[in-house]
This record gives C-alpha cells, sequence and structure tokens, in this order.
C-alpha cells in the first residue's frame, strides 16, 4: 500500500482537549490535543510519568478521558485497533498460531476461515515456520515479532505500540526497527509509537510529539521528513543526526521545566 | 587467529564426561535406593520379630501380614472398591464443586464477598465433628461418608482454582478487553487457562484429602455396624486384635494413597507439559 505523503494525508484520529486525572487528583494528562493522519508514523516522546503510555491507554478505550473527546473519522470498526505491549503478552499454553489468530477468534472466526490471514502475517514478521511452536521455545525477539503478526493480523487502521522493544537487546532492537518499518511498508498502517529512546524515535517515526511530566502534556512537535524506506544507513546519515538534536534539545527542555 | 574446523571431533572434557556419568548413576539410584531401603526394612522387621520372639497381636512379621493379605483378599477387596468408590465420587464431586465456586467467586465479586467466609468455616471445622450429625441427617451411611470426603477435599480446589482465575496477565486482560471478548471468552480462553496449574496443584492435595476424608468418614460413621470399606475393616480389626488384617488393610490404604497422587501426577504432566514452566526440564 503506497504511503500519501506527510502533507496530503487524511485525518485518522483526533483528541481534542483531553483531560485525565486520577484518584487523588494527580494531573496524568492536560489538555492534551493531538491529530492523527492516515499513515503517519507517530512516535510519543517523553520522561516516564509525561503520560504517553496513558495517552495510548485512552486511544484504546481501556480507559476515558476525565474531560475531552477522542474521534475515530468514520467511526472505529472492529479490528480498526492493534496493540503492542512492552512485554510480547503472548498466551503460553498457545501456540503462535492460535496466539495471532486470537484478533479473530475473539470475534466469533473459526480458525479455518481466517487461516490464510493468520499465516500472511506470521509470513510478514518472519515466522512462519514457528506457527505451531509455543513461546517458551522461542527467542525474546521472536516472542515480540509474535505480538507484532497479533496486532497486525486484522489489518488494523491503527496499531499501538507502547515501548515495545525496550527490554530488547540493541542488536534485536536494531533489526525489530527495520523490520518494523519495511512491515509499515508493506501494510501501510497508522503507527502510534511510545518510547523514550530519542534514537530509535528518530529513525522510525515520521512525526515525534515530545511530552513533558506533571503535568502531562506535548510540548512540541518534531517531523523527520527523511523519506522511507530508512535503511542502516539513515542512521548515520547529517539528517539523522539533525533530527536527533533537534528532539533532545526540546526533551531537555522538556526536562527541565519538569524539574 | 586459528579458524576452528567445524568437521572435526569435538573435544569431550573430563568434566562433562563425569556429569554425563553421574546423570546415570542418579538415574538408576532413583530406582534401587528405595528398593533397597524397603528390602533392608522388611528384613529387619522379620529378623526383629523372629528373633525377639514378638506377639503377633502387638507386631506382626512382614510375612504373617503378607498370608493374611492372601487368606483375607476376599474381604479385603471389596472393602477396597467401597473406600476407592468413596474416595473417587468424593474427588469428583470436589473438583465440581470447588471450580463452579470458584468460578462464581471470580465472576461476581458480591457472590465471593457473602460465601467466601462459610466456604472457610466448613474448611476449618474439624470433619471428624461434623460427621456425626451427617449420620443423623443422611440415611444413606456410604452418602454420609461421601459428604464428609467431599467437605474434606473440595477447599484445595477452590482456593487454589479461585487464585488461578484471578492470575491472567494483566496485559492479556487488557488485549482481550481492547478485542472487545465476552465475559464468557475471557473466562474460556484467558482465566481458565491461567487457572490450570493452580487447579492441577489443588487437585493434587485434594485427591491426598479425599482418602483421608473417606478414612475419616469410615472411622465415625462405619463404627455403627454399617461397615464400610477398608478402615471400618482396619478399625474392626483392630478391636479383634486381628494385627495381620489390619497391617494388610493400612498397606492397601497406603497403596491406594499413592496410586492416587501417581494419577493426578500423571494428568498434571499431561495437562502442563506443552507450555508450563513446572514441566520444563532444564539442563543443568
Amino acid at each position: 500500500m503506497q504511503i500519501a505523503a506527510t502533507g496530503a494525508r487524511e485525518q485518522l484520529l483526533r483528541m481534542s482537549h483531553i483531560e485525565k486525572t486520577f484518584r487523588g487528583n494527580v494531573v496524568a494528562l492536560r489538555d492534551l490535543d493531538l491529530t492523527v493522519n492516515q499513515g503517519d508514523f507517530l512516535s510519543l516522546l517523553g520522561p516516564s510519568g509525561c503520560g504517553k503510555s496513558t495517552a495510548l491507554r485512552l486511544i484504546s478505550g481501556l480507559m476515558s478521558p476525565t474531560a475531552g473527546t477522542i474521534d475515530w473519522q468514520g467511526g472505529q470498526g472492529d479490528g480498526d485497533l492493534g496493540i503492542v505491549f512492552q512485554e510480547p503478552t503472548l498466551m503460553p499454553w498457545a501456540q503462535v498460531k492460535d496466539n495471532v489468530w486470537l484478533p479473530f477468534r475473539l470475534r466469533g472466526k473459526p480458525y479455518s476461515a481466517v487461516k490464510d490471514e493468520v499465516l500472511e502475517a506470521l509470513k510478514l514478521v518472519g515466522l512462519a515456520d514457528f506457527q505451531n511452536a509455543y513461546p517458551r521455545e522461542l527467542s525474546g525477539g521472536m516472542k515480540m515479532r509474535v505480538s507484532i503478526a497479533r496486532a497486525l493480523v486484522t489489518r488494523p487502521r491503527l496499531i499501538l505500540m507502547d515501548e515495545p522493544f525496550a527490554a530488547l537487546d540493541e542488536i534485536t532492537r536494531h533489526r525489530l526497527n527495520n523490520d518494523l518499518l519495511a512491515l509499515r511498508d508493506a501494510i501501510g498502517c497508522t503507527v502510534i509509537f511510545v518510547t523514550h529512546s530519542v534514537f530509535e524515535s528518530v529513525f522510525l517515526s515520521d512525526r515525534i510529539v515530545v511530552m513533558a511530566a506533571r503535568p502531562g502534556r506535548i510540548i512540541g512537535e518534531v517531523s523527520v521528513d527523511a523519506p522511507y524506506p530508512r535503511t542502516e544507513a539513515f542512521r548515520t546519515s547529517p539528517e539523522y543526526a539533525a533530527s536527533a538534536q533537534e528532539a533532545s534539545r526540546m526533551l531537555e527542555h522538556a526536562m527541565g521545566e519538569a524539574a | 587467529m586459528s579458524v576452528t574446523d567445524p568437521t572435526s571431533e569435538p573435544l569431550i572434557d573430563a568434566e562433562e564426561e563425569r556429569r554425563a556419568r553421574q546423570k546415570q548413576i542418579v538415574k538408576i539410584a532413583r530406582w534401587t535406593l528405595p528398593s533397597l531401603v524397603l528390602i533392608l526394612l522388611i528384613g529387619g522387621w522379620q529378623a526383629y520379630v523372629t528373633i525377639a520372639q514378638v506377639p503377633h497381636y502387638i507386631l506382626p512379621s512382614p510375612l504373617l501380614i503378607a498370608q493374611t493379605m492372601i487368606a483375607d483378599w476376599g474381604l479385603l477387596w471389596p472393602a477396597m472398591l467401597i473406600t476407592g468408590r468413596l474416595t473417587l465420587l468424593a474427588l469428583i464431586f470436589a473438583v465440581i464443586g470447588g471450580l463452579l465456586i470458584a468460578v462464581a467467586f471470580t465472576q461476581s465479586k458480591w457472590v465471593e464477598l457473602a460465601m467466601f467466609p462459610y466456604a472457610v468455616i466448613l474448611q476449618v471445622t474439624p470433619v471428624v465433628a461434623i460427621a456425626p450429625l451427617l449420620q443423623i441427617y443422611v440415611e444413606s451411611a456410604f452418602v454420609a461418608a461421601l459428604l464428609c470426603a467431599w467437605i474434606v477435599a473440595f477447599f484445595p480446589i477452590l482456593s487454589n482454582t479461585t487464585i488461578g482465575l484471578k492470575s491472567a496477565d494483566h496485559n492479556l486482560q487488557d488485549l482481550f478487553k481492547i478485542y472487545g471478548a465476552s465475559k464468557w471468552q475471557t473466562l474460556r480462553y484467558l482465566s481458565a487457562p491461567s487457572a490450570l496449574p493452580f487447579f492441577l496443584g489443588g487437585l493434587k492435595i485434594a485427591g491426598g484429602l479425599a482418602l483421608i476424608g473417606s478414612v475419616v468418614a469410615e472411622f465415625v460413621i462405619g463404627r455403627a455396624g454399617t461397615g464400610l470399606g477398608l478402615a471400618s475393616t482396619l478399625l474392626e480389626a483392630s478391636y479383634r486384635f486381628n494385627f495381620g488384617r489390619l497391617y494388610a488393610a493400612l498397606i492397601l490404604i497406603s497403596i491406594m494413597g499413592v496410586a492416587i497422587f501417581g494419577l493426578m501426577s500423571v494428568i498434571s504432566h499431561l495437562c502442563l507439559f506443552r507450555w508450563h514452566e513446572s514441566a520444563l526440564k532444564r539442563e543443568d
């Protein structure tokens, strides 16, 4: 699927004037405004406690905002949303293919009806040969791939990723970053990616939304204009360095303000 | 820099070889050592009874016990069947009851809040104290004994399964919510498999307790002349100073206990060996 240029994208999701206050008057998010467009690879970057995971939980519907609205363009349909957590979050008692089948299974679709989609998703993450394996037989990186396959098996319009690679080693993380971009090229979905790594966010995204803590809020946005597909070479390019610097500066500003 | 030739014979170091040998020895010893202990024990017992001329109504010799076992088989075997049926039925009902109540507890917080204290009271009240009452209210001695054994056996299943049903991974719970899973789907595809290892742990305990419950029930209820299974036989034999038969019955009860434990272990292994940590062999 072709991903439109950043300027010409249609709106997918709009969060307006979102407030989220937890019990004990902890303000997790204050007056958050964010528009996500179709085809965006948007990173939420910020220190811990800035509410980036809360924002993700609000979008996923696991939590409702104290005030404000979240609107899906054309309404949110079945299977419009995929999610990847920091842990692989697989069912240890189920084989890889059954884990990937889950989103369909919960909507009453028998395995035989969606077998092709499940195998296709596994092929996309390079694990077609492991469909009958149990999670414990896989490495950390492979488990994460299964988790990604499960998130994209319904071909959602939006995939939410909550620091998915934070617990992996650097080498695996780089490979998964590359593969994630290739995947997105292949299926053309929108991604909201929560991270606290400047470099990861620059490499992956075309929009970096920088957040600050106490109260959680957006303090700025960096756009990374380098075209996709991005390869390893991008990691050493001047544009990469420039964007990383800009994001770092903004992040520093966010930290300074909070302190 | 030297490059290792992958086709050359791999070197075997002495330490690995010693470890392999050690493993082999442990494997053999696992069976031979307990057998040896058993033989020594029985031999010593027989020798002691023979040499010290201990009267059989104090301590029967192993030989006498074996003879009694054969001679009284016509009496012991039916008794064993009764105790066995009592135990298995108690266990089956304990599983059904424990599971149903656990599911009710986890599906509705209100049910749990209202009922849990009574489940605990039922558990902590000594069954020996309840048995005579049951005997009054329940006509059939078998049913009364079954109820006793059930009361003893169901609690570990209830409490383990309740914990298990609540222990599903939080992220997975979120995932199920995001995908719009119904309560039934969440129970079936998430909570139940998460609870399985806990349930099986409870089952192992309940298996042993069902037998203990049956034996206690037979002691208390069988006393009224309604002679039930092995435990009643044992009690009766003790009144008659028939210690050969007493020991024979005791040994059969032990064998049943071991058999139940073995059966539960096999069931547990079959359910878990594919995926659960507890069933995985680790290289040391």
